[in-house]
């Protein structure tokens, strides 16, 4: 059977990871790669790297970023943040990215999701989407979740399914950062309209909460930053637990 | 040892290319015939659409060489399915080095189409799954799929069982990325190019 995937989620400025991350009293700060292989030794389905550097020269040295990680690390990984035209998407996949998450860019000109799905193919392009409730109702959010825009979540992930999202990455923002548990009654509305995979985000604080986005919110897979970083979950003792509540998971 | 990965701009080829030069291969990426006719072993990648990949395979004429190659030759992913007689993506000839048709997966139970994730494979033969479990999580990414035939070499249940590797004399396919598989994927290349 296919496995619910667990992503771990990098932020990286400048070519380096922006938090330190703490293993089990080791604590690494810095080189993005080496984390991205600890997680990957440690079983983590797939990796996102997420580019939050602010300058145009920053952002280049997310090339060799990419060629680092494609050339130490056997797993996929995701590359997000700034992607805003074709050519940058290239670039990516050129360096060995195998996909590319698009945000802020999918929402100013959606057609960069049509053109990225036909000339890479579906599986290269995620669409990332941050919503907060407003008023009862989901609205999208851009620029790190800074300025509401006048999409609504659910038709909106409908258009990016029909523009050739491979994959819609979920976060959140009520849930984001409380660790409280994801959102699993909204994730789960994604999972029964769309007909491509739901990437969970935003809110995971326990073990059961990934259980919970599986379970109740159907996600296909589930994304976490700082609960893994800040050692509050191992991946491998994370994986047991799931497999024990009979989820498939690769182990 | 010399390996030729066929040149075809079929997307993401770093980490193959990575993870052969790390078990001391020779990478050479290349669309020259002459280079590929003399490596000791040659990859087929693939990344994209059934039909784009025919055109460019025959525009650089290797839609004739690659059934005529005598040595080890991996098809991965697209580079499998290229290698099979028919594919319904685009209605598109293939290379007929397997006597079988590539199909779109059907959902049975709402499936999600592409089959994209970390999937168990079994009945696992040839050399290529030297000490490799059985059930273990390869990754794969793909909306096409080739049945369970006489060549099956491995197997994986999505929709339906169907052929996650393909062997016959010296022709290997892999559905999945054996690149992007973990230390079993990496395993499975390294089986490869001890062939």
């Amino acid at each position: 059977m296919l496995a619910k995937r667990i992503i771990a989620c990098l932020d990286v400025k400048d070519g380096q990871t922006v938090k330190g991350v703490s293993f089990e009293n080791l604590r690494y700060a810095g080189d993005p790669v080496e984390l991205g292989k600890i997680y990957s030794e440690q079983g983590i389905d797939e990796l996102v790297y997420l580019d939050i550097t602010a300058t145009n020269e920053g952002r280049k040295q997310i090339y060799s970023l990419v060629e680092s990680v494609a050339k130490n690390l056997s797993i996929p990984f995701t590359i997000g943040g700034g992607i805003s035209s074709v050519e940058d998407a290239e670039n990516l996949l050129i360096h060995g990215a195998d996909k590319v998450s698009v945000n802020s860019a999918a929402v100013k000109n959606p057609q960069l999701v049509s053109d990225l799905a036909e000339k890479f193919g579906k599986q290269f392009v995620v669409v990332a989407i941050d919503a907060k409730t407003i008023n009862n109702e989901w609205i999208v959010h851009t620029h790190g979740g800074k300025r509401p825009t006048d999409k609504e979540l659910y038709s909106w992930a409908k258009e990016m399914e029909n523009r050739g999202a491979g994959e819609i990455l979920f976060t959140s923002m009520d849930h984001d950062g409380h660790q409280t548990g994801f959102a699993n009654e909204s994730l789960a509305k994604l999972s029964d309209m769309l007909s491509i995979p739901i990437i969970a985000s935003g809110g995971a604080g326990t073990m059961e909460h990934f259980r919970d986005a599986f379970l109740i919110g159907k996600a296909d897979a589930a994304l976490a930053a700082s609960v893994f970083h800040f050692g509050q979950i191992s991946v491998p003792e994370l994986k047991n637990y799931l497999a024990n509540q009979n989820i498939q998971i690769r182990k | 040892m010399k390996i030729a990965i066929i040149d075809y701009k079929a997307g993401n080829i770093k980490s193959v290319e990575a993870a052969l030069q790390r078990l001391g291969c020779d990478t050479t990426l290349t669309k020259d015939i002459e280079i590929i006719k003399s490596a000791d072993k040659v990859i087929f990648p693939g990344v994209g659409h059934a039909s784009a990949t025919l055109s460019a395979l025959k525009a650089a004429n290797l839609d004739k060489l690659i059934p005529e190659l005598t040595q080890p030759v991996l098809g991965i992913c697209l580079g499998m399915q290229m290698m099979c007689k028919y594919s319904e993506e685009g209605n598109t000839q293939g290379l007929g080095i397997f006597d079988v048709n590539v199909v779109k997966f059907q959902a049975v139970n709402n499936e999600k189409i592409p089959h994209m994730g970390w999937n168990q494979i079994s009945s696992l033969k040839t050399p290529l799954f030297n000490d490799i479990p059985e059930k273990s999580y390869m990754y794969f990414v793909h909306s096409y799929m080739v049945p369970v035939f006489k060549d099956t070499a491995a197997e994986c249940g999505y929709c339906q069982q169907f052929s996650a590797s393909i062997a016959r004399n010296n022709f290997y396919g892999c559905q999945f990325h054996p690149e992007k598989s973990g230390k079993f994927g990496l395993k499975i290349l390294e089986n490869f190019i001890k062939l």
